[in-house]
This record gives structure tokens, C-alpha cells and sequence, in this order.
């Protein structure tokens, strides 16, 4: 009964849907847009059926006027007078009897189940069907830029979906009751809700969804880790592949971006209240929007001479078009948040000259300090940490040397070393240098490769070569002091860490000289020092790191919070800006509390007097 | 936006100070620490050291020699002109405290800053030296107002056109030798210049601070394009520096990376005049 090739039906096609038996046409009318009306007869009385033509994303709903104890058992074709009915069966709504049609839409049969009781209105597939069938439709993947062609260019690889394409995906949805991808997600999106929404249609309300939860979904569809988070959890991935959440939410965003359907909204009620928000990256901006958003009076302030933090020294063009970025940091201005850039807080102003003008501090300055390897020729020309490289290349936008004036570092032979986004990124950025040969330098295996799986295969497709189970030991320089070759060891997978992979264990005796003349050292981040050199109270945890409360983010000095990679370390943005929220929900608790009690505090004075 | 109040050509036009409108970093900036200045949309950032501040009209001076791209394309602007960023103050201050005697040495441009930290330590009640040089009479710079702080102040050129013919080196030689109440050496020019004075001041085993302008871009602590190594560890000089105990800088590792981009810097400059 279930059809395996139903993911060949197309969207809003006229669905010629006709009697299995004598091929007589049902009387389907084309009412609007959205719905068929089937009509047939029963008992000398006219039924009227609604349909949904997107069939084969299985949303159909109906309005059938039957009376209670109604029993459609003999619904036949008017012409061939066979009936209709295979079985009776029960309603997966309501569980009282229902009956199983057949009906036939471009010559494949489609199990189709009406409920009998008065008022109930379902009508469709049951959840088991429903299951097989989304199973046979294929997790549909991106249109992106040709290989040959993207490594001559700094353009985003994926295109994104068409609607047709993310309708198609977003069908695959099972609407699990209790979806485990909502607990995924580190801020809990409503993700069947959204994905439901852009099944019909509604792709304006699908994004109003997200950003219920989460105000930069162009953002993070494009650089969440979604293989670990919500897609892991995903009941479609047990047997097939997960339902593509990422790529739909980045489809949402962009629609909802490019039709202009951005809406500024309205603040209800503005208070008096200030916010110091440190760093513009992922936290501070979701700290920044949540609270400008109920009133308060929010300035962020930046170091940098651009606002985004790692959005905009970090993560490519090619990856995430800063244009995007631009356009939520104008979003933040349009709330009436203000910007201050070119601020170091620790130097420019310190925390404690914050708390003097303002009632709550956030700090979300990242990690910001570069971890080298400590062995020996780090120093030397053309080593380069990632933060560097990647900061010249976006930031400093040196991939467009000579018209930017910062120098463009560039080489032959290029080696990345370490294994996460980060070392992709360069990896990625150094073969769009025009480099003949980029390696990636990891000493674990593949399976432990950190980055996200999008980026390793976009890596791989791109010609950049893996050198795995290899640990550098130290650089080589020439005459000139620049780097000519890296020294490296074999290394074999022992027992696994507590972190669960698999511990690399050097292979004696295995020593061979890597002929590299660039390298990028992406081996991840440290605390940056300047904050704490002004602010020696401020508790640090074992690593380094600001210690917080984790239930408000609040930091040992009262009203000011931390979120993000300053209290994680190195961590993806939509946990930062899950921290982001947390300590905003917590400054708004505290703050309008603050009012309450206040209030209190008045009554019996005013009872005194 | 940071406006240039005065502008002042010293040094026949290659070395410029400009007065810059910049309250908030000149109510914080002390002696030693420097700003990241970037000129427009398309310009780098560059460190360039306070080398002086009036808190009360919130004004910070710069000095800076002319270079490369960005310092030739600073030179063409006029008072009244916009710098788009200017971010600071950056760095740790200079460790000034009241020690006895010290001699402060300044090569080219390095005495702009030098005079600033100068300052300091005779505001701190020190027995001042002074020591600067430069090529030839047209380069040297500040004078005046060296002479005006330093309780002896000795000037020498390469070509013997002012002061003293040699490099500086040699009166700190006669000063090392003659003077056994010396407490510390601060120096600050080009890297060979540092380099030869830390040789000596390490034969006389005098303390010797030195100020050091590597590559920078973020001035932060997040790129690492600044580091150097000190003492066989590697230190940030935008978050560890800008002074560094003289004797334990590699200045040939330092000198190495910092003529990592001659090649570029003419490319852009070509780029810019056609």
C-alpha cells in the first residue's frame, strides 16, 4: 500500500486524483491556492472532502460533514458504483472507527483514512505509514558552488534551498510528539513547530518561531555544529539520515531576510535602567537584544573597529557572508542599542568605572588568547596562529590585498595544524590564496576530527589533504628565519581519554620532515589575560576561565554576569548565546526584582507617614 | 571617529606628530602604553606609541616616522582630517618608580616616546640621563624638550652634523664606565640600536628595559602575530609588553619578523599610486 515513489510528486501540482477501479475522475475542485474539494455522495447526500495538494508532504486536513454513527462503508464511485472502502480501521485522533479509502493521484495509490465521528475531521495517513513513506524521501542537500570553481573565490559555497527544496525536506518531519531534537538544541527552538510551518508555506511565521528562541538563525544555521546537537537526536536519523534542521533553519532566516519581512519591534516599556554589554560576538549580542528588547537601555561595546566578534574575525566570507552579520548588528541599532567601538574594557574603561554608569556588566569578550605548542620554531616568518590568519583574512579582509592594505599571507605549501572549524577555515582560506598544496596536520584520526562534518567534506572536496595521525614536533626555518619544513611524528590510537576519544600514542622511530612553507597553528584558545589585569577580583576557574554561577552567569562580583568562551573556552555560538540568554533572563530578574522590592520598601513608610 | 587637532612635520617631513582629539584614552594612557590606529575603511592597524597625553583637553600626541603605506597615507592628512579608529590605551604601562639614576637612550623616532616615559621617571624623582640619536642633525627630534627634563642630556648623530659624532653607544659606554650609581637603562629606537645597547648595559650587568614594536594587528592578545621571545618564553608584546627586560629579548627573531612584509608594503604603495 505504501507508495515507494511518492518523493517524485511535485508541489502544488493539480492532483488528478481518480477511482482506482474505472478510472472515473473524482469531482476535484480547484477552490483556492491551498485546497481540493472532493466531492461524493452518500445516502442521497452530498459529502464535500477538503484536501490538501501537498499530498506528498502528507499534511492533509479535511472538513467532512458526516453525522455520528455515519458509516461510509459503501462510499462508491458514482460511476463504477465499487466501493471506495478497503477497511475499517480506527482514527488516530480520536480512536473511534474510521474507515481506509483508496484513492488514485497520478496512477499511485494513496492510503487515505477518513474518521466517522462527528466532528473529529481527521483525515490523512497513520503515523506508521506516514513514517515509511517520509523515509523514502532522501534528505535533500543544498545546491552549492562547484568545487573546481569555489576555490578560485571568497563566495559562500551552499546557495541554500529553493522553497521547493526546503518544503520537500521539511516534509520529511516525523512531528514526533516529543521531540528529542527540542533538548538538541542548546537553546531549545521549537524545530518541529518551524519545520510544520514551512511545510505550509508559512515561512514568515516559521522564522517569527525560531526567533522565539533564537535571534540569529541565519547565523547559526550556517555554523552550528547541528550533526551533534538537535540532527543527533532526530528519529529520522536512527534509519535514515536526520531531517537537514540546520539547512532548513538557515532557509527561514534568509527568505525572511530577503523578502524584508524583518520587523523592528515595538517596545512596550522603556525603563531606566543600563546595560553594559563587553563584546560584541554571539553573547553580547543576544544579551544586547533580550534586554534592549524589554526596555532597558543597552551599550555594547567592541575592541574591535567592527562589531561581531568572532563572526567577523573568525569564520570566512565563504562560509558565513558578512553581510549577514552586518545586517543582525543593524537590527541591534534599530532596537536603539548602542554601539561603542575601538573600547577595550579593562584599558579604555575598566569594569568598576562600568558599574559606576551602569546597573549590570556583561562580559562576553570570548577567549581570545591563542594556545601555541611551545616547541621549538614557533617564532619563526609565516608560522602563524589561526586567530592571526583568519583575523588578517576576514577582519582585516587581506584576501582582497592589495586594494585593503594588510598584507596577504601566502605561500605554496601551507599546513594547518589541528583538526576543529577553525583549522578547516584556514585550510579552506589558504587554497583560496591560490597555495598548490594545503594539508590539515592532526594527530588523532578521522572519526575525532572536532570540525563539523559540512566542513570536512567541503575540505576534502576542495583538494585539501589530510595528514592524519601526525603530530608536528617542531618547526624547521631557513637562513632567513622563515619556516621551511615541519618536523613530524606517526602517531597510533590507544585507550580513550576521559574526554572519550581515543588517546593518540606516538610511534617511536617515526619521524619524517613535513616541506611546508606556511603554517597555521589552530590548536584551539586561551582566557585572555586583560580583563583580569584590571579586575583582580574576578574568580577564575581551574582552567582560567570566569567563574559563574551557572543557574544566572553572575560572576563572583555582584551584577556583573560572563557568558560565551570566557567562561567555556572554546565553544560554538549557540552556546554562547545560550549563556547570553540565561544571564539577560537572569539581569532582568534581578533588576525588575530589584523594583519590586523597592516598592515594598515604600508602603509602610507611606502607611508611617 | 578621531579628529587631528595639529598636525607638525619634524625632520624635514619624515616624521610627523599629530595631536589627536581622543578623550577617553588620553584621561587613561600612561607612559609606555600605545594606541592601534586605523586611517580609513582600507587601512591596517598599526601600533603607534603615546608619546605624550593632556588629560584635561583630551588630546593624546602621536609621532611616527613615515615608513610604509600607512604612514605615507597618514602624512597626507591635514588638521581638521578624521582618523576612523583609533583604540587604546594599549599595553602594560612603563614600571616607573623612584630608583636613583637612570639613563634613558633614544634612537630616531624612539625619542618621541622616550620623552614621554622620560617624564615619568622625572616626575618620580629620578636623577635623569639622557641619550638620544638619529642619523643626521635634520632627524633628531625633541631636544628641546629633553633638555628641558633630563638632568644631562647628550645628543649624537651618525654623521657628526650635531652633537656628538657616533652612535649612542658610546656615551652610555663612558657613562657605564664612569658612573657606578646607574639603576637602570630604558631604550628605545630601532631594533640594532636596542640590540647594541643591551650587549653593553649586559657587560656592566645594569637592568635594561627595552621598548619593543613588533607587527601587531589587534593590539589585544588574540592574534599572537606580535609575539617574541623573551628569555626562551614567547610573550605578547600587545598584553605582556610593551618593555621587556633588554637582555633576555632575541631582537633577531624580532627583527626577522617584523621585515616579514617589505615585499607587500611596496606592492601596496605601488597599489595606491597607480
Amino acid at each position: 500500500m505504501v507508495n515507494a515513489d511518492v518523493k517524485y510528486l511535485k508541489f502544488k501540482t493539480y492532483l488528478n486524483t481518480y477511482c482506482p477501479h474505472c478510472k472515473h475522475t473524482f469531482n476535484f475542485e480547484r477552490k483556492d491556492e491551498k485546497w481540493l474539494v472532493f466531492k461524493a455522495k452518500y445516502k442521497e447526500q452530498d459529502f464535500e472532502l477538503k484536501l490538501s495538494p501537498y499530498l506528498d508532504v502528507f499534511d492533509v486536513q479535511t472538513t467532512v460533514p458526516l453525522n455520528e454513527g455515519d458509516i461510509l462503508s459503501d462510499l462508491k464511485c458514482p460511476k463504477c458504483r465499487k466501493s471506495l472502502v478497503v477497511e475499517n480501521t480506527h482514527c488516530e485522533e480520536c480512536g473511534s472507527n474510521a474507515a481506509e479509502l483508496i484513492i488514485t493521484a497520478f496512477s499511485k495509490l494513496i492510503p487515505f483514512f477518513i474518521c466517522l465521528k462527528h466532528g473529529c475531521n481527521w483525515h490523512g495517513l497513520t503515523k506508521a505509514d506516514e513514517a515509511k513513506i517520509k523515509l523514502k524521501i532522501p534528505r535533500q542537500d543544498m545546491p552549492e558552488q562547484d568545487m573546481k570553481l569555489r576555490v578560485t573565490n571568497h563566495l559562500e559555497v551552499p546557495y541554500g534551498y529553493t522553497t521547493e527544496l526546503a518544503q520537500l525536506e521539511a516534509g520529511r518531519c516525523l512531528q514526533c510528539k516529543e521531540p528529542k531534537c527540542v533538548n538538541g538544541c542548546p537553546v531549545n527552538i521549537n524545530i518541529p513547530e518551524f519545520v510544520r510551518l514551512i511545510t505550509e508555506g508559512e515561512i514568515d511565521a516559521a522564522a517569527k518561531k525560531i526567533k522565539e528562541r533564537n535571534i540569529l538563525p541565519a547565523i547559526c544555521g550556517r555554523v552550528c555544529p547541528q550533526e551533534s546537537q538537535c540532527e543527533a537526536r532526530c528519529i529520522m536519523g536512527l534509519r535514515e539520515k536526520p531531517v537537514a534542521i540546520g539547512s532548513l533553519e538557515r532557509f527561514v532566516a534568509d527568505y525572511e531576510r530577503r523578502m524584508e519581512l524583518v520587523k523592528i519591534p515595538v517596545i512596550k516599556e522603556k525603563k531606566t535602567k543600563k546595560i553594559a554589554v563587553v563584546g560584541s560576538g554571539p553573547a553580547g549580542i543576544t544579551v544586547a537584544a533580550d534586554l534592549q528588547q524589554l526596555g532597558y537601555q543597552v551599550t555594547m561595546f567592541e575592541a574591535l573597529h567592527e562589531t561581531g566578534g568572532v563572526l567577523v574575525y573568525g569564520i570566512p566570507e565563504f562560509r558565513l557572508p558578512k553581510s549577514i552579520v552586518a545586517f543582525e548588528i543593524d537590527y541591534l541599532k534599530k532596537l536603539g542599542v548602542r554601539i561603542e567601538l575601538n573600547h577595550v574594557i579593562g584599558r579604555t574603561i575598566t569594569v568598576e568605572e562600568l558599574l559606576e554608569n551602569f546597573e549590570s556588566v556583561f562580559i562576553g569578550v570570548g577567549a581570545g588568547l591563542p594556545v601555541f605548542m611551545n616547541v621549538e620554531g614557533e617564532s619563526l616568518g609565516n608560522v602563524f596562529s589561526a586567530n592571526e590568519y583568519l583575523t588578517r583574512m576576514n577582519l582585516m579582509k587581506a584576501y582582497r590585498f592589495p586594494e585593503y592594505d594588510t598584507p596577504k599571507p601566502k605561500a605554496a605549501k601551507v599546513a594547518v595544524i589541528g583538526g576543529g572549524n577553525v583549522a578547516m577555515d584556514s585550510a579552506r582560506t589558504a587554497i583560496r590564496t591560490g597555495s598548490s598544496e594545503v594539508m590539515i596536520v592532526y594527530r588523532r584520526s578521522r572519526a575525532e576530527l572536532p570540525a563539523r562534518h559540512e566542513e570536512v567534506r567541503h575540505a576534502e572536496e576542495e583538494g585539501i589533504k589530510f595528514m592524519l595521525l601526525t603530530n608536528p614536533l617542531k618547526f624547521i626555518g631557513n637562513d632567513q628565519k622563515m619556516i621551511k619544513g615541519i618536523e613530524c611524528m606517526r602517531m597510533q590510537l590507544g585507550e580513550p581519554d576521559p574526554s572519550g576519544r581515543r588517546r593518540p600514542i606516538p610511534i617511536e622511530g617515526s619521524n619524517f620532515i613535513l616541506d611546508v612553507d606556511l603554517a597555521v597553528i589552530s590548536i584551539g584558545t586561551g582566557p585572555n589575560p586583560i580583563i583580569f589585569q584590571t579586575l583582580p577580583d574576578l574568580k577564575r576557574n581551574k582552567w582560567g576561565y570566569i567563574e559563574v554561577n551557572p543557574e544566572t552567569n553572575e560572576t563572583s562580583i555582584p551584577n556583573v554576569y560572563a557568558g560565551g568562551d570566557i567562561v567555556t573556552g572554546s565553544a560554538t555560538v549557540i552556546e554562547a548565546m545560550g549563556a547570553g540568554r540565561i544571564a539577560a533572563n537572569a539581569i532582568h530578574k534581578k533588576l525588575s526584582g530589584d523594583e519590586v522590592e523597592k516598592d515594598k520598601s515604600k508602603d509602610p513608610e507611606l502607611v508611617i507617614v | 571617529m578621531f579628529q587631528i587637532l595639529r598636525k607638525q612635520e619634524m625632520a624635514k617631513g619624515s616624521i610627523i606628530r599629530f595631536d589627536i582629539s581622543a578623550p577617553k584614552i588620553a584621561s587613561k594612557a600612561k607612559a609606555g602604553q600605545f594606541v592601534i590606529v586605523r586611517v580609513n575603511e582600507f587601512g591596517e592597524r598599526i601600533p603607534l606609541t603615546i608619546a605624550d597625553k593632556d588629560a584635561f583637553a583630551g588630546i593624546i600626541t602621536i609621532i611616527f616616522q613615515v615608513v610604509g603605506k600607512t604612514t605615507a597615507l597618514m602624512r597626507s592628512l591635514k588638521e581638521g582630517d578624521i582618523i576612523r579608529d583609533v583604540v587604546g590605551p594599549l599595553g602594560k604601562p612603563a614600571e616607573i618608580e623612584k630608583i636613583g639614576t637612570v639613563v634613558m637612550v633614544g634612537g630616531g623616532t624612539g625619542v618621541a616616546i622616550l620623552h614621554h616615559v622620560t617624564k615619568a621617571f622625572k616626575e618620580a624623582g629620578n636623577f635623569v640621563i639622557g641619550i638620544i640619536g638619529a642619523k643626521d642633525k635634520d632627524l633628531i627630534i625633541l631636544e628641546d624638550e629633553m633638555a628641558a627634563i633630563c638632568d644631562e642630556l647628550i645628543v649624537c648623530t651618525d654623521d657628526g652634523s650635531w652633537g656628538v659624532r657616533g652612535f649612542v653607544t658610546q656615551p652610555l659606554e663612558k657613562y657605564l664606565e664612569e658612573r657606578y650609581d646607574i639603576k637602570e637603562v630604558y631604550a628605545i629606537g630601532p631594533i640594532p640600536m636596542m640590540k647594541n645597547v643591551c650587549k653593553m648595559t649586559l657587560k656592566y650587568k645594569v637592568p635594561t628595559m627595552v621598548s619593543l614594536n613588533p607587527v601587531m594587528i589587534d593590539g589585544t592578545g588574540m592574534c599572537g602575530g606580535c609575539r617574541v621571545t623573551v628569555g626562551n618564553k614567547t610573550m605578547f608584546c600587545c598584553v605582556d609588553g610593551p618593555d621587556f627586560d633588554g637582555h633576555l629579548v632575541d631582537f633577531e627573531e624580532l627583527e626577522k619578523r617584523n621585515n616579514l612584509y617589505i615585499r607587500e608594503e611596496k606592492d601596496s604603495l605601488l597599489f595606491s599610486i597607480r
